[in-house]
C-alpha cells in the first residue's frame, strides 16, 4: 500500500496530470479485481440473507391457518350452569410438539340465558396477566397491577383501556365452541374478533329439559 | 548444582522466548497491565468496573455449568430446575451463584454508571467509553430479562405474557413483532427455546464484545483521572495535560492500583457466595401451567420498577409512554457525552448532575419498594382469609352485623383494609363514616367512580342497606359525617343515631 507509485501528494507535480494520475490510481486490474470481489460477496450476502431472514421470520410469515385459529370444544353446555361463570380449559389449537402444559389456555364462560354465552380470554387487557372471577361482587380482578371488569367483560377500574377479549362462540348440538388460536393482546386478538363461519357442524335441536334443572 | 539451575532457568527463558515469538502476546499484554496511570485514580471509587467484569465472568463460568443439566424445553425445563434444586449435588448452590451473580451484577453496573457519570469520566476522550457502557447496561438488563425466562415458572410464563403485551401495542405491525417474540402465536416451547438462544449465544456474545471494546477503550485512553475543581475538560489540551499527569505522578496499573480492584472484586464475589449460601436460589414458583391462575407474578427486582409505572400509568397515555420513553431514555443517555463532552467534571460544580442522580435514584429507588408490595392490587384472598376486627362488631345491631357480612362476602376487603388487614387498592374503611356521610356513600359504591367499579348489580336494596349500616358505624372517634343540608330539609335525627 504505501509504496505505491501514484501518490497523488507528489508536491511539484502539474496538477491535472497528478489528478488524472490519482484517478487511473483507481482504476488499476487490482482495484477492478478488489471490487469485483467485494462485489461478489455482497452478491452472495444478499442471497444468503434470504433465507436466514425468512427462517428468522418464520413466526410472522408462516401460514395464517394456525395463526388465525381454529374451532375448539369447552365441553357440554350443561357443565356450565345459566347464571354461572366458569373457568374452562382447552389445548390451544396453535400448540406445538414441544409446549407441553403451555400449551393450555383457560378462559372465563359466562352461561348467560338459554343458549346464549359469553367466553372471555383469561389474559387481562392491559397485560396479559389471568383475571380471577369473583361470583359474589360479579367483577373479574387482575392480579397484576388490579384491572377490574364487570360480568358482561365491560372495564370496571384500572390501567385496561377496554374490556376483557372476547371469543366468538358457536353451539353444535350441546357442545359450546369458541374460535382460538393467537394468546390474545391488544394486537393479536383476530381470532375471537373476526367471524369466522363454523363449518361441518351444524346444530342439533336444543334441550330444553336438560337446562331446566339449572334455573336463571 | 549451580550450573544445572543456570541452564534450568536459561532453558525456562528459552523456551518463553520461542513461545513469545509464536504469539506476540505476552510482552503487550503485561505493557497494558503495567500502564502507568496517575497516581490520583489509584482510589476505591475506581473499582466497580472491573468489579462487573469479574461478575460477568463468573456468569459466564456459573451459567456454563447450569447449561450441562438444564433443558430448554417447555416440557421439561421446570423438571430440570427442580432437579438442579433437590438431584444434582451442589446444583442448588450453582443456581443460587448465577441468581445472585445476576443481582449483584446489575448493581454494581448501575454503581459504575452513576460513579462515572459524577466524576465526569465519560467526557471527551471517552465518548465511546461510555457509549459502549450504555449498551452493555442494556445487554445486562437483557440477560436479567431473558434470565427470568430461563426460570421458567410462572412468573417467566406471565412475564412473557406481559411483554408480549407490551410489544402488542405497537402501531401496526404490533401482531408480527408478537409472533416474532413468542416464537409463535402462543407462549410456549418455541418461546422458552428463542429465549434460551438470547440468553445463552446471542447477547452473552454481544455482551463479551462490548465489554471488550470498553476495556480496550479505557486502556487506549487510560482510567480518568481523578476529576479537580475547576479543571475543565477541553479537547485542545486534554489528552496533553492527561499525559504529562500521568508523566509526573504515573504508577503501573498493575500492581500499584489494581489491588484495590483485585480486593473489591473478591469481596462482592465473597458476597455473592454468601447471599447464594444463606439465601439459596430463586424459585422456580409453579409450573408454568396457564390454566392456573391463582398466581400473582412478579417480575424479578431490577424490573419491578417498570411493574410499578404500568400500574400508575394512565389507560390513555400508557401506550405512548410505553414505546417512547425507552427511546428517549436510551437516546439520552447515549447522546449525553456528545453534548456534555467538554468542560468542568467534578460534582460539586455541576449541580444538575447530582440533581439527576438523586431524582433518578429515588424515583427508582420507590417504584421498586412499592413493586414490592403492589399496594395497587388487589389481595385476592382478603375477603376470606382477614376476618371483621371484633371491635368492629361489638355492640352492633344485628342489621350491622348482617352488613359486615357483606361487606366480607361481596370481596370488599380485596381493595379495603379493616385495622391495617386487606387490599391497599381503595382507602382504608376504618373512618369511612367520618369522611363520608351515607348518601355519598351509597352512591359511591352502587356508581363506583374514582378507580372503584359500580356495584349497583352485585348488591340487592337489603344488602345495600345493611352494608351502610355497618359502614356508618366506622367513624373511629369522630362524629360521624353529616349532610347540613338534610337536616334542614327534613329534620330527623342525625344519620348515626339509631333510631329504628
Amino acid at each position: 500500500m504505501t509504496e505505491h507509485p501514484d501518490n497523488p501528494q507528489t508536491p511539484g507535480a502539474d496538477p491535472p496530470l497528478d489528478a488524472a494520475a490519482a484517478k487511473a490510481a483507481l482504476h488499476t486490474r487490482r482495484v477492478f479485481l478488489f471490487k469485483l470481489s467485494l462485489a461478489l460477496n455482497a452478491a452472495v450476502g444478499v442471497v444468503l440473507a434470504f433465507p436466514l431472514v425468512g427462517y428468522l421470520l418464520g413466526p410472522v410469515l408462516r401460514k395464517k391457518n394456525t395463526a388465525s385459529g381454529a374451532w375448539v370444544a369447552l365441553g357440554s353446555i350443561n357443565d356450565f350452569p345459566i347464571g354461572e361463570t366458569r373457568l374452562a380449559d382447552f389445548r390451544s389449537p396453535a400448540a406445538a410438539f414441544d409446549d407441553g402444559d403451555t400449551a393450555k389456555v383457560a378462559c372465563w364462560v359466562r352461561h348467560i340465558a338459554d343458549r346464549q354465552f359469553q367466553v372471555f380470554a383469561i389474559n387481562c387487557a392491559h397485560l396479559g396477566c389471568p383475571v380471577r372471577w369473583f361470583a359474589q361482587s360479579k367483577l373479574f380482578l387482575c392480579p397484576c397491577h388490579g384491572g377490574a371488569y364487570y360480568e358482561d367483560g365491560s372495564r370496571a377500574s384500572g390501567p385496561p383501556e377496554r374490556g376483557l377479549f372476547e371469543y366468538q362462540y358457536q353451539l353444535a348440538g350441546d357442545s359450546l365452541m369458541i374460535h382460538a388460536g393467537d394468546m390474545p393482546t391488544l394486537a393479536t386478538q383476530a381470532s375471537c374478533n373476526k367471524p369466522k363461519p363454523l363449518t361441518q357442524i351444524t346444530p342439533a335441536p336444543s334441550d330444553s329439559a336438560a337446562r331446566s334443572e339449572w334455573p336463571a | 548444582m549451580a550450573s544445572l539451575k543456570q541452564r534450568a532457568i536459561a532453558a525456562g527463558l528459552k523456551s518463553y522466548e520461542w513461545l513469545e515469538n509464536r504469539l506476540g502476546l505476552i510482552r503487550p499484554l503485561t505493557a497494558a497491565a503495567t500502564h502507568p496511570t496517575p497516581a490520583n485514580n489509584a482510589s476505591w471509587w475506581y473499582v466497580f468496573g472491573s468489579a462487573a467484569t469479574v461478575l460477568l465472568l463468573m456468569q459466564v463460568v456459573t451459567g456454563i455449568l447450569l447449561a450441562l443439566v438444564y433443558s430448554p424445553s417447555a416440557n421439561e425445563a421446570w423438571t430440570s430446575l427442580g432437579i438442579l434444586n433437590h438431584n444434582i449435588p451442589l446444583g442448588w448452590y450453582l443456581r443460587a451463584l448465577h441468581g445472585w451473580g445476576s443481582d449483584f451484577m446489575i448493581a454494581i453496573v448501575l454503581i459504575h454508571m452513576v460513579q462515572v457519570f459524577l466524576f465526569g469520566a465519560y467526557k471527551f476522550p471517552r465518548e465511546m467509553t461510555w457509549i459502549f457502557g450504555v449498551f452493555l447496561l442494556l445487554l445486562t438488563l437483557g440477560m436479567a430479562f431473558t434470565g427470568q425466562v430461563m426460570r421458567f415458572d410462572q412468573d417467566a410464563y406471565w412475564g412473557l405474557g406481559i411483554g408480549a403485551s407490551i410489544v402488542s401495542r405497537v402501531p401496526f405491525i404490533g401482531a408480527p413483532l408478537v409472533h416474532l417474540l413468542l416464537g409463535g402465536p402462543i407462549i410456549g416451547g418455541a418461546t422458552l427455546s428463542r429465549f434460551f438462544t438470547l440468553h445463552v449465544f446471542v447477547i452473552p456474545g454481544l455482551l463479551l464484545a462490548f465489554a471488550f471494546m470498553h476495556i480496550f477503550m479505557t486502556l487506549k485512553h487510560g482510567v480518568s483521572d481523578w476529576p479537580m475543581p475547576g479543571r475543565l475538560v477541553r479537547k485542545s489540551t486534554y489528552e496533553r495535560e492527561y499525559h504529562e499527569l500521568t508523566e509526573k505522578t504515573g504508577i503501573p496499573f498493575v500492581p500499584d492500583a489494581a489491588w484495590k480492584d483485585a480486593v473489591f472484586a473478591a469481596a462482592i464475589v465473597f458476597a455473592v457466595m454468601a447471599c447464594a449460601f444463606y439465601f439459596g436460589p430463586f424459585g422456580p414458583t409453579g409450573t408454568p401451567d396457564p390454566t392456573i391462575i391463582q398466581t400473582v407474578p412478579k417480575p424479578d427486582v431490577a424490573f419491578l420498577w417498570i411493574y410499578a409505572v404500568l400500574a400508575f400509568l394512565p389507560a390513555n397515555l400508557e401506550t405512548a409512554a410505553v414505546l417512547v420513553a425507552p427511546i428517549l431514555i436510551i437516546a439520552a443517555m447515549l447522546a449525553l457525552p456528545l453534548v456534555a463532552g467538554e468542560g468542568e467534571r467534578h460534582w460539586s460544580r455541576r449541580p444538575v448532575a447530582v440533581l439527576m442522580v438523586s431524582v433518578i435514584a429515588l424515583t427508582l429507588a420507590i417504584f421498586t419498594h412499592l413493586g414490592t408490595y403492589t399496594p395497587w392490587s388487589p389481595i385476592m384472598e382478603a375477603w376470606t382469609a382477614d376476618p371483621i376486627p371484633p371491635q368492629y362488631l361489638e355492640g352492633r345491631t344485628p342489621l350491622e352485623r348482617q352488613g359486615a357480612l357483606v361487606l366480607q362476602d361481596k370481596q370488599c376487603r380485596d381493595c379495603h383494609s379493616l385495622a391495617g388487614a386487606g387490599g391497599l387498592r381503595g382507602p382504608a374503611l376504618d373512618t369511612i363514616a367520618s369522611r363520608m356521610t351515607e348518601d355519598q356513600i351509597i352512591r359511591q359504591v352502587l356508581q363506583g367512580g374514582g378507580n372503584m367499579p359500580a356495584y349497583g348489580n352485585a348488591l340487592s336494596p337489603a344488602e345495600t342497606k345493611a352494608l351502610m349500616r355497618f359502614l356508618m358505624t366506622l367513624h373511629g372517634d369522630l362524629a360521624p359525617a353529616a349532610d347540613a343540608s338534610r337536616e334542614l330539609a327534613e329534620p330527623t335525627p342525625p344519620p348515626a343515631t339509631k333510631t329504628h
